[in-house]
């Protein structure tokens, strides 16, 4: 059997370095050791598929099933997921996590002392369509302080878990807000080297996929790593 | 030509939007594989040696013949009905974790060769920028594991970080994150 086709390494700062040290818990999380280099087998060109069973309808409106509406600024989250190439990623799983409109998550390890939503789980789930495209209505999270360092916010900011079609295309990113004041000074945020990078993660207000009278559009389009055309010789 | 969008951090609530996929019985719903079922425990723990409570593991990994549940393996392997390959569980306080597999077959490797049995495993974490990926192998395959093209870009004194030990009834593999007994990660 020939070796599979390989997806591309990163571009030299565009993704971040383990260890981090403004980022206080990558100082004893980090590897200290070099990481092994290896070519991808088939068992990293593969990797596990969600169909359409995982997901249920409504599974990407956060506003709902809660018994009643959130309170907060209703936004609409959409996008693409592309592969490096340009190509879209369809049926690509999408987990999504984020705090209330409070800037406060509903999880036990939350000690933050603003209050939780009870209409607001913070919790949703969506599958690319054939043009890779995907659809959250939410609202927009409150920014939180964390105990990182003196007086330290996080940024407004959207947790975002993706499949791709391999583990080799496994992502799990965060989706900021544009104008963010708390952005420069965030270390998760400016842990990625390249300032294109970084600003890749911030989505776009959006007057196209902003719904009149009910909820402002924010763009967010997500690259997974892309394939070599060939196999690798 | 585009960029792969940054990586970050699960950070310290994970759960809330990860806990939808949480299985740590690979064997659910294949019944087939009832007699063949191993347990796997092990710990996550930092570069203090502290437990990792709030990472989350996530397997991938062919069935018993050696095929992956995937459109880019299509070798005349049977798949097994009810086995997907795939599992994600959460560490517990000590940073424990408990996963419930059977071994897989072994898949071809680099060059013409045939790899050992193992698993993909993929770490994530509060602290951890980028998820860790690293492979477990087994201590029954001594003689596949050292043909193994993958096992043989590890220097020689780090590859027992990635081979389970077998103790009453389990296998045992713990993932150290940083220091003495640091487990190897790959960069694939």
């Amino acid at each position: 059997m020939a070796d599979p086709a390989q997806y591309r390494r990163p571009y030299w700062g565009t993704q971040p370095e383990y260890r981090f040290d403004p980022y206080g818990s990558t100082q004893q999380r980090a590897p200290a050791q070099p990481l092994v280099s290896v070519p991808q087998t088939l068992s990293e060109t593969t990797g596990p598929h969600f169909g359409a069973e995982f997901v249920k309808k409504g599974d990407n409106d956060l506003t709902a099933g809660n018994g009643g509406s959130p309170l907060g600024e209703r936004i609409i989250v959409s996008g693409r997921v592309l592969d490096e190439n340009g190509r879209p990623v369809p049926d690509a799983l999408i987990e999504l996590w984020q705090a209330n409109s409070a800037g406060r998550y509903l999880h036990d390890r939350d000690k933050h002392d603003a209050p939780l939503d009870p209409h607001f789980s913070g919790e949703g789930r969506t599958i690319t369509d054939a043009n890779g495209h995907y659809r959250f209505l939410t609202i927009k999270p409150g920014a939180y302080p964390w105990g990182n360092h003196y007086n330290g916010w996080r940024p407004q900011h959207i947790h975002f878990s993706l499949f791709g079609r391999a583990c080799a295309t496994r992502l799990v990113t965060q989706m900021y807000f544009p104008g963010d004041p708390l952005l420069p000074f965030d270390p998760i945020f400016n842990a990625t080297a390249d300032a294109n990078a970084r600003n890749r993660l911030i989505a776009a207000f959006d007057w196209e996929t902003t719904v009149p009278e009910y909820a402002l559009g924010y763009r967010f389009d997500i690259v997974l790593r892309g394939r070599n055309a060939t196999p690798m010789e | 030509m585009l960029y792969a969008s940054a990586s970050q951090t699960v950070g310290p609530y994970l759960h809330i939007g990860l806990a939808g996929l949480y299985t740590h019985d690979l064997t659910q719903d294949a019944p087939e594989l009832a007699e063949q079922r191993i347990a796997i425990e092990g710990r996550v723990v930092d570069g203090l040696g502290a437990p990792v409570p709030d990472a989350m593991i996530e397997i991938w990994q062919a069935n018993a013949h050696g095929r992956y549940r995937h459109p880019d393996d299509g070798r005349d392997l049977p798949l097994t009905d009810g086995f997907t390959g795939f599992a994600r569980v959460p560490t517990g306080p000590q940073g424990e974790f408990r996963i419930v597999t059977v071994k897989p077959g072994r898949v071809p490797g680099p060059n013409g060769t045939t790899q050992a049995p193992h698993l993909v495993v993929s770490v994530f974490a509060r602290g951890l920028l980028k998820h860790l990926s690293t492979r477990m192998y087994f201590p029954d395959e001594a003689e596949a594991n050292a043909q193994d093209w993958v096992l043989s870009q590890v220097p020689a004194q780090r590859r027992g970080t990635l081979v389970a030990r077998a103790q009453g009834g389990a296998l045992h593999w713990n993932v150290a994150l940083r220091g003495a007994d640091e487990t190897v990660f790959f960069d694939y």
